[in-house]
């Protein structure tokens, strides 16, 4: 739809001045192209303005507590976890696709991980092999639910929300509903350490969002992915093996949420069913700040970013001024309408 | 009843491919029954056919989108099978569709090299995928695109100039071209004839397939008609075999003339559509254009002058920046569908199928769709009468098989231009808009549209025509109105119009145009 828009209007827009058939492709997107930049980075400015007026607000309204070291990585411990799971989620996405059981995924891989089988895996080999553990599961969850949408073609919606409910499941039945504390010291002793006063997990969350940026951006894998999600006949025909990318996809997703899954047994110090309840939706909503269509074909990772740093620091401006959580929630929901009107104004100048 | 290709005496040489007995079934319909090809190397092979034939299907089993249920396929004289796109491509086989099939969001060179993307460990290598599109690009003579602007930015005919350059990348030696012509001007179709012309001298095969006999006659070596899926005739002479034997080859029947004869001149009431210096930025200025009861009008102008704005503006579908549109003297709402509509307003979109059809709905519902609130009751749709009000319409423009639950989506190009023509029938509206009425119709189901529209116009319905085909505006039309750069540079009666006049004028006013900005800068 946009594509015929685009293309008719500007079509008339080339000068008189040819005779012979010169097409009428316009410059102005060249200009954004050109400079080494991805095609996305114009785009993100309106995110840039929305991200700095939200921190202005929490300066000009909490001072001190807003503007400390300490807070800012408390904006940023709270990115981390949400944050992996929302660049997984911009795959996703943007090949066209949708993932709702990521936050489930995240609490299976959790429990999964700190089960007294695990925990006492991880006495004998080491930490690794509960990282090992919450990254496969999550992968294999991943796995699980690309191949249905894949090859079942079972709508994504459908096929992630039914994982939503068993993975989730799964987890109350691994975990009998109970929290498990972690009690490996190598674990906790690695995740929970802050050289240099920047917490492991920010760290962890620095290198997703770099490789995810570089995947997505840098790699045949990530060409094929806007393929697939923003014309998936034409990647076929193309040669794109679609259905196995599509399980790539998904099971880049699970991988996310494994990771994450790790990120929050070390700050909670726990693996638990209920971790992670609701964060699909955080994630989506982040992914969706970003700048990244729903349609699929179109997505960038440094949106992504912002979009999750956008909802957390306003968590944060609101918690420090004591507000409610339901009066938040309001914030919140008025934030993603202005932030996708901004992003659609700025699209359209920047061509 | 199909001869042995490799066998022909005259060229002893093994073929580059050659298709025998193709058959391939969907669901409930034979779409190829018994195809036979042969294509050497080095020839422009030409695929003609009405809409409907199974040269779409043909291309998809040659790309390997489509696997076949009987009959094989051989290159170079050793069977192969197309199994997959990745089979097709890497034999040699590249495809340039007809709906681009390119990715909106990324880069030129990114869609060029989808697929075979240069890279090194999954690592892509963008310079080197931007100087090659380059290359590409300036090799179709269009160095103007640049490699990396996103290709949902550029107009349809940039956007094929990139499905050509994709083509080309592929370094094949049979490139097949899905009528490629239908979205080029004049000139660009010249461009991209030289560029088939490099290909022919380079060895590679093209098969081309297009509805306009002339670039057959100029570019074609042989051809191979189509009809319900069999090959009827093979190996003709493209320049030579006469037009008639050909239309009849392709219908079955011999087609005296494709425009109706009888035109009868509009009476000379007052007009009912006044279009009064309407204005769009950067798209067209001060248009008006009186339509009336009884006649038609047509829109002349290559592809980017304006016209199918124009149209979509006095619909409602764009806001006009100035200027106003009545119907019997009544205003419409400047931007407002509804009001068009309302007022008797009636549009078939130059994209029949993103903007004229619900595609995976049943034919009476696409018909009735404009005027739903006849066969409503408090909200309650009506079906019953909604069906037999459908048919009848649907019967009046002779849609064929009359199967009204059959979805949209699996009817030829000429049936759902019936369908969108039905729909307005129903609605009993009294403006017509036509825009590119024929675009992917066949040759017999034209004639049959055209006849339907003189039938509507002699009712009373006053209808505007917009073509990029000159001959088929001045053939159907009572006056034409010619477009060039978004401005009306002549309105005259077709009768004293020829193309060469209409596409002169244009040129004309290109020139005149360039030397005056000329003029202003100095």
């Amino acid at each position: 739809m946009t594509t015929t828009d685009s293309a008719s209007s500007s079509g008339p827009s080339s000068p008189g001045s040819s005779t012979s058939g010169q097409t009428t492709a316009p410059t102005t997107p060249d200009a954004a192209g050109s400079g080494g930049l991805p095609i996305g980075f114009t785009r993100n400015l309106g995110l840039v303005i929305a991200f700095v007026v939200l921190c202005v607000v929490g300066a000009l309204t909490a001072g001190d507590r807003f503007t400390s070291v300490d807070n800012m990585m408390t904006i940023l411990r709270l990115a981390s976890v949400l944050g992996v799971v929302a660049v997984g989620m911009t795959f996703v996405i943007t090949g066209g696709g949708i993932d709702l059981s990521v936050g489930a995924v995240l609490a299976l891989a959790s429990v999964w991980a700190t089960t007294t089988g695990t925990q006492a895996m991880a006495d004998t080999f080491g930490w690794p092999a509960m990282v090992f553990t919450a990254m496969l599961v999550g992968t294999l969850c991943g796995v699980v639910t690309g191949v249905i949408i894949a090859y079942g073609k079972v709508v994504a919606f459908i096929a992630t929300l039914a994982m939503l409910v068993s993975a989730r499941g799964l987890a109350e039945i691994l975990a009998d509903r109970k929290t498990q504390i972690i009690e490996n010291r190598g674990f906790l002793d690695v995740f929970r350490a802050e050289p240099f006063g920047i917490p492991v997990i920010v760290v962890m969350f620095a290198v997703v969002a770099v490789a995810g940026w570089f995947l997505l951006n840098r790699t045949t894998f990530g060409r094929r992915t806007f393929a697939v999600g923003g014309n998936p006949e034409a990647a076929r025909l193309a040669g794109i093996k679609v259905q196995r990318h599509t399980v790539y996809l998904y099971a880049l997703a699970g991988l996310c949420a494994g990771i994450a899954a790790v990120m929050i047994m070390s700050r909670t110090t726990t693996g638990s069913s209920t971790h992670g309840t609701l964060l699909e939706l955080d994630a989506i909503a982040a992914v969706v700040i970003g700048g990244t269509l729903l349609s699929g074909g179109r997505g960038t990772v440094g949106g992504t970013i912002f979009g999750v740093l956008i909802l957390t620091t306003l968590t944060n401006v609101f918690t420090l001024n004591n507000l409610s959580t339901s009066a938040q929630a309001v914030a919140t929901g008025v934030i993603i309408v202005a932030a996708v009107l901004l992003q659609q104004r700025v699209a359209r100048r920047s061509g | 009843m199909s001869q042995p290709p490799a066998a022909d005496p005259t060229h002893p040489e093994t073929p580059l491919l050659a298709m025998r007995g193709i058959v391939k079934e969907f669901p409930g319909v034979r779409a190829l029954d018994g195809v036979d090809l042969t294509v050497r190397a080095g020839e422009v092979h030409c695929l003609l056919g009405q809409n409907g034939a199974g040269k779409s299907t043909l291309i998809k089993v040659l790309a390997g989108a489509h696997g076949i249920d009987a009959g094989e396929v051989l290159w170079e004289g050793q069977p192969v099978s197309f199994g997959s796109p990745q089979d097709a491509i890497s034999t040699g086989v590249a495809t340039i569709y007809q709906e681009l099939d390119l990715v909106p969001g990324l880069s030129v060179a990114d869609n060029i090299h989808l697929g075979h993307e240069r890279a090194r460990a999954g690592i892509t290598r963008r310079a080197e995928q931007v100087s090659h599109a380059r290359e590409l690009l300036a090799r179709l003579g269009h160095e103007e695109i640049s490699p990396t602007a996103e290709v949902g930015s550029l107009s349809a005919a940039g956007q094929q100039v990139v499905s050509m350059a994709r083509a080309l990348s592929h370094d094949a030696r049979v490139i097949v071209m899905d009528e490629p012509s239908a979205v080029l001007d004049p000139g660009e179709v010249d461009g991209l004839f030289r560029v088939v012309e490099d290909l022919r001298a380079d060895g590679t095969a093209i098969i081309y397939i297009s509805h306009r006999l002339e670039e057959i006659r100029r570019i074609g070596d042989r051809l191979t008609v189509l009809k319900d899926g069999r090959t009827v005739a093979a190996d003709l002479d493209a320049r030579e075999t006469p037009t008639s034997e050909l239309v009849a080859l392709m219908t079955g029947r011999q087609l005296s003339a494709a425009y109706p004869e009888r035109r009868v001149p509009p009476p000379d009431t007052d007009p009912i559509l006044v279009v009064d210096g309407i204005r769009r930025a950067g798209e067209f200025t001060d248009v008006s254009l009186t339509v009336r009861p009884g006649e038609i009008l047509g829109i002349a102008g290559l592809v980017g002058a304006g016209r199918s704005e124009i149209v979509e503006t006095i619909f409602g579908a764009r806001r006009a920046d100035a200027g106003t549109v009545t119907v019997d003297g009544r205003p419409l709402r400047n931007g407002s569908v509804a009001s068009a509509v309302e007022l008797g307003i009636g549009l078939c979109p130059e994209e029949r199928k993103s903007q004229g059809l619900v595609l995976d709905d049943a034919i009476y519902r696409n018909i009735s769709l404009a005027s739903l609130p006849r066969f409503s009751r408090w909200g309650w749709s009506v079906d019953r009468a909604e069906r037999r009000e459908a048919e009848q319409a649907a019967r009046s423009v002779d849609v064929r098989p009359l199967h009204l639950d059959r979805h949209v989506r699996t009817l030829s190009g000429g049936n759902q231009q019936k369908i969108v023509l039905a729909r307005w029938l129903l609605q009993g509206c009294r403006v017509l808009l036509l825009d590119e009425p024929t675009r992917g119709v066949d040759v017999g189901a034209r004639a049959e549209i055209y006849a339907l529209v003189q039938d509507l116009a002699e009712s009373g319905v006053a209808v505007v025509v917009v073509s990029s085909d000159l001959e088929e505006v001045l053939g159907l039309t009572h006056r034409t109105l010619v477009v060039a750069d978004g401005r009306v540079i002549a309105d005259e009666p077709s009768d004293e119009l020829t193309a060469a006049d209409v596409l002169g004028r244009i040129l004309d006013q290109h020139a005149s145009d360039s030397t005056s900005t000329k003029g202003d800068a100095a």
